[in-house]
């Protein structure tokens, strides 16, 4: 099964190395991670999608609570809670099949974010199904690159997953 | 205002480290500049794979934190195999490596390797310090994690102008480390539920591990096999944490274990884990161990609890704590017809070996228990010759074996010799070495003359890659490949030009006549025992079998 962890960091230079080491010494499968700094600068949060059954995922949690500069780690797949990806697209658009793209890119509410001479860039955000769901209907115009951002998270509601305001040196 | 290498020097004094082991080179000048007029004592090894496993043996006998030093570039990857040897037995040491300096690193400068990117997997926590101010508290940090949890390696490295860097000296009392919270204490609900599963049992069994030694819970472990009469089966790291003299133990399980404590493990209805981190060594086939056994694991690292055998009652927290909270929560109880029974398996399916011709080596281990009684400290090299010393060495006392357990790593043992001699100097501090292993570090034969230590070496000789010998008997119908030594240096010879006084035994007569002589003795001394070439090491669990499936 699929699982979204929400990873709280210190944010410190080799952090990201430590976690993705982790990962691919002890043969777990990172789908996707994505990092950046928190509404605390000292420290970083990291969504990571892996790929385990329960027990894996909990030696999963355990090695990465292990690590001196992991100060929390959340499974929040079955907690309520927020997730998107943002994707762009760069799609052959030849000026006769624009019309065509632009109405699936606004079903999708995606933007329309470069017009080139032969292609346009999509920017896309939404949970992982959606950015799917575009990459497949804009497949068939000729999908000349795709990045995608890989997923973040966060839970709803009141409860989140701050250091709860305790100090972590800078 | 101090250098950072003499704030480095000061720092150690005030973590009460009394020796350090070392080799310098250009960019831990400014550390070793300190170092000359310290009151800390360095000593200089051969190899810095040395320093490390002398700093390892050091931490062993003595339960302090082990420190050596070491200069970028070659110095530092010369610790790599000493550092992954800590790390697997859970060894507290802290290692400082120079770097190049912080506008080189990066730039393939001389000498410059990425040590904390190479050491990340091996180490408990690693820092590449670039500001000067903070290396004290870095230094506060690291032995701090060396020591409590579970103990382990800590890698600092420091580029050569942070060490020459000038700072106002000061050293924080405490540190706090946000990501680090290990727990001491087992959850009281946790141990309530396993005094109650302690009196479901009939059959229980201890597996004591190195984390009865590390905690210190020797006194504790003994008083809960007396209380609730359960035996007590030791993983090789463990040997020691109970006294094996004590007719509740059952010596060393696992794949070279004792028939009966494999067998008391096999037909146990209570696993009792303490301290253990069910090992493949230990374990053999992991779906037929302790097929009928109710699982409690107590562990002070969560991380290991689950990852091998899935134990019913889990308990994470340092074991001698854990102890201290269970004990009052049991009383006496008789071992009836369990003890019975594994007194039975004790009778009939002892250790044992064939007498007949030239010098045993099971003998020479047997005597060497018997004349010290158990008194002094042994350490080991890797083979046969250290399943032997498992086997028939009676460990009475907590760090009393040193030896490389997880990572099995030949040539530990002189160097971890040096340091468990520096460690316990009053102690009888015994090297027994296989002729390969020996000779993969036998360098350092250097430094123990240069220091005037006392040691005893034995040399089990039997010419060749024992172990492996063995495996290929077994796994691979006897085409030995590589295994032979057609050459080595007369060890007895090499003694001598060391200062050592070398002996050469081939029979038991001939060990008998010299042994207690040589323990006795004032200066250090070798004896190169030449031993029955192909010997095996009996019990054998092979592959894909249960404990209960040993061979002999
Ligand atoms: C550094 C290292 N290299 C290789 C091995 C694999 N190995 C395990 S035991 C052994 C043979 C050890 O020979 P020796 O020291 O003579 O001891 P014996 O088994 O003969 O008692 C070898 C090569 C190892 N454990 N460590």
């Amino acid at each position: 099964m699929r699982h979204t962890l929400a990873v709280l960091v210190e944010n410190n230079p080799g952090v990201l190395a430590r976690v993705a080491g982790l990962f691919s010494r002890r043969g777990f499968n990172i789908e996707s991670l994505a990092v950046g700094r928190t509404e605390n600068p000292a420290v970083s949060r990291m969504t990571i999608m892996v790929e385990a059954d329960d027990r894996v995922l909990e030696q999963v949690i355990k090695q990465l609570r292990k690590l001196i500069e992991v100060l929390k780690v959340q499974d929040v797949t079955k907690e309520e809670h927020v997730d998107r990806e943002l994707a762009l697209m760069k799609v052959n658009a030849e000026p006769a099949k624009r019309a065509e793209i632009i109405q699936i890119v606004e079903i999708f509410r995606a933007h329309i974010v470069d017009i080139g001479r032969k292609t346009m860039i999509v920017e896309v955000t939404g949970d992982e199904g959606k950015v799917n769901a575009l990459e497949n209907a804009l497949r068939p115009f000729g999908l000349k690159e795709l990045v995608r951002t890989g997923k973040v998270a966060m839970l709803r509601g009141t409860r989140d997953m701050t250091t709860n305001g305790k100090e972590v040196e800078e | 205002m101090i250098t950072v290498g003499e704030a480095v020097i000061r720092c150690l004094e005030k973590e009460g480290v009394e020796l350090v082991f070392g080799y310098p080179g250009g960019a831990v000048l400014p550390v070793y500049d300190a170092l000359h007029d310290a009151k800390i004592k360095h000593v200089l090894v051969r190899n810095e794979q040395g320093a490390v496993h002398a700093a390892n043996g050091y931490a062993r006998a003595t339960g302090r934190v082990g420190v050596c030093v070491a200069t970028s570039g070659p110095g530092a990857t010369n610790l790599v195999t000493g550092i992954a040897t800590a790390y697997m037995d859970s060894v507290p040491i802290v290692l400082i490596t120079g770097q190049v300096p912080t506008v080189q690193v990066g730039t393939d400068a001389f000498q410059e390797v990425d040590i904390t990117g190479i050491t990340m997997p091996i180490t408990k926590h690693n820092f590449l310090v670039k500001d000067p101010a903070v290396v004290p508290v870095v230094i506060k940090k690291a032995f701090h994690l060396a020591r409590t949890g579970r103990p382990g390696p800590v890698l600092i490295d420091l580029p050569r102008d942070v060490t020459a860097a000038e700072i106002e000296f000061e050293y924080p009392e405490q540190v706090q480390l946000k990501g680090y919270k290990p727990t001491f204490k087992g959850h009281p609900s946790q141990i309530a539920q396993a005094a109650k599963m302690i009196y479901e049992s009939t059959r229980p069994v201890i597996l004591t591990g190195g984390g009865v030694i590390s905690s210190g819970a020797a006194p504790e472990l003994l008083k809960l096999a007396e209380i609730i009469s359960a035996p007590v089966a030791s993983t090789l790291m463990g040997l020691g944490g109970f006294p094996g003299d004590h007719k509740l133990s059952l010596g060393m399980a696992g794949l070279h274990g004792t028939r009966y404590a494999n067998m008391a493990i096999t037909n146990s209805d209570l696993l009792i884990g303490l301290g253990v981190r069910f090992a493949d060594r230990v374990t053999g086939t992991v779906g037929k161990f302790a097929p009928k056994a109710r699982v409690i694991h107590v562990d002070v690292d969560p991380a290991e609890i689950g990852k091998n055998v899935q134990p019913h009652l889990p308990i994470v927290g340092d074991v001698k704590q854990v102890l201290l909270t269970l004990l009052p929560l049991l009383s006496p109880r008789e071992g009836g017809d369990w003890l019975a029974e594994v007194a039975g398996y004790k009778r009939d399916y002892p250790l044992e070996y064939t007498r007949e011709n030239g010098l045993k080596p099971q003998y020479v281990i047997e005597k060497l228990s018997g004349v010290t009684r158990g008194e002094g400290i042994v350490v080991t090299d890797v083979g046969q010759h250290q399943m032997w010393v498992a086997q028939y060495f009676c460990f009475k006392y907590p760090r009393t074996l040193v030896t490389s357990g997880g990572l099995g790593c030949m040539g530990y043992g002189l160097p971890a010799a040096i340091g468990a001699k520096f460690g316990r100097p009053e102690k009888q501090v015994i090297l027994v070495s296989g002729d390969g292993s020996f000779q993969m570090m036998m360098t350092e034969l250097g430094t123990l003359a240069e220091q005037g230590l006392t040691l005893k070496i034995f040399i089990l000789n039997n010419k060749r890659l024992g172990m492996v010998r063995q495996l290929q008997e077994f796994y691979y119908d006897k085409r030995y490949s590589a295994v032979d030594f057609s050459f080595s240096p007369d060890f007895a010879a090499l003694a001598g030009i060391y200062g050592l006084s070398g002996y050469t035994v081939d029979t038991g007569a001939a060990f008998d006549a010299v042994v207690e002589e040589v323990l006795a003795g004032e200066g250090p001394a070798l004896v190169n025992c030449l031993v029955e070439p192909e010997e095996n090491v009996f019990p054998m669990v092979l592959a894909g079998k249960g404990l209960d499936e040993a061979i002999d």
